[in-house]
């Protein structure tokens, strides 16, 4: 087995040029996925029979929460790549990630009070769910943090690569924390190693949602990785081309 | 939404927020690291 194609990804003009090309093959089909799964969730799926139409919600917060799980995952990992094998580039995947966490958990946190309020009785409890989450926000903020105070960039990337990669443990906590302790929130639907709990009809847009959030992802992160290797890479001749272009 | 427009509404509203949100960062910190670049080379006498 060759590893051109993996030695290829350390390589920072190759990766700004294939970002760029990959961009639109996620982005377009993000858009369609997302916009088809909000008319299922909010036209075509039932009203669920406990729920009435406030389970609705499960549209944007449970694709919002699933961000905020498999970004600060894909973070940790670039981290890990960048501190290991030292690939400058990993560490830019790293970094461009962190913003996109910390909005969708924000976001994850506000749908999840708003659906609160009319099932629960209450905005916010300091249940084990949450809280592991409010944790995970923390830990994106302070990864931002950390960047933002170390101008050595070599420095940020080694301390906030260590910090993504500790705070890593947050993420099973999390996804498990409704079967380990008493928790408000409901097991698992869908994400579980057994048959998804849902009827079909409220399943697919999830589903839709669910796939089209991680396309839209992957076409924002390769956004802003090429300009975190454009910042990166002041003084390289490649640059030139690409900024006369 | 059968009295629950109240919440749903505003958790599609923050959700839309995180996306649009993404979309114009991203394409400002492109668009900065570029001007910035561009700056730099042309302080150097390599831009256009």
């Amino acid at each position: 087995m060759t590893w051109t194609w993996f030695h290829r990804l350390g390589s920072p003009p190759y990766v700004y040029a294939l970002a760029a090309r990959l961009t639109p093959w996620f982005a377009w089909p993000a858009a369609l996925l997302i916009i088809g799964g909000l008319w299922g969730g909010l036209v075509l799926a039932p009203p669920d029979y406990q729920q009435g139409d406030g389970f609705r919600i499960i549209y944007v917060h449970a694709p919002s929460a699933w961000m905020s799980l498999m970004v600060y995952t894909t973070m940790a990992v670039a981290a890990a790549v960048g501190l290991i094998w030292r690939i400058k580039v990993a560490h830019a995947v790293a970094a461009s990630c962190a913003p996109i966490g910390a909005s969708f958990t924000f976001a994850a946190l506000v749908t999840g009070a708003l659906w609160g309020q009319p099932m629960w009785g209450t905005y916010w409890e300091w249940d084990p769910r949450l809280t592991s989450e409010l944790i995970l926000l923390f830990l994106y903020l302070g990864y931002m943090g950390l960047r933002a105070g170390l101008e050595d960039t070599q420095r940020a990337d080694r301390a906030s690569a260590v910090l993504a990669v500790v705070g890593v443990v947050n993420v099973p906590i999390i996804h498990y924390s409704v079967t380990w302790w008493n928790s408000l929130h409901q097991a698992p639907s869908v994400m579980r190693l057994a048959k998804p709990t849902m009827a079909a009809s409220m399943l697919v847009p999830l589903l839709m949602m669910l796939l089209g959030f991680t396309l839209f992802f992957a076409a924002v992160l390769l956004v802003r990785l090429r300009g975190e290797v454009l910042s990166r890479e002041r003084s390289a001749s490649w640059i030139r081309e690409i900024v006369n272009a | 939404m059968g009295g629950y427009a109240a919440f749903v509404w505003p958790a599609y509203a923050v959700t839309l927020a995180a996306i649009v949100l993404n979309i114009v960062w991203a394409r400002r910190s492109l668009a900065r690291s570029r001007e910035e670049a561009r700056r730099r080379l042309a302080t150097r006498g390599e831009g256009p």
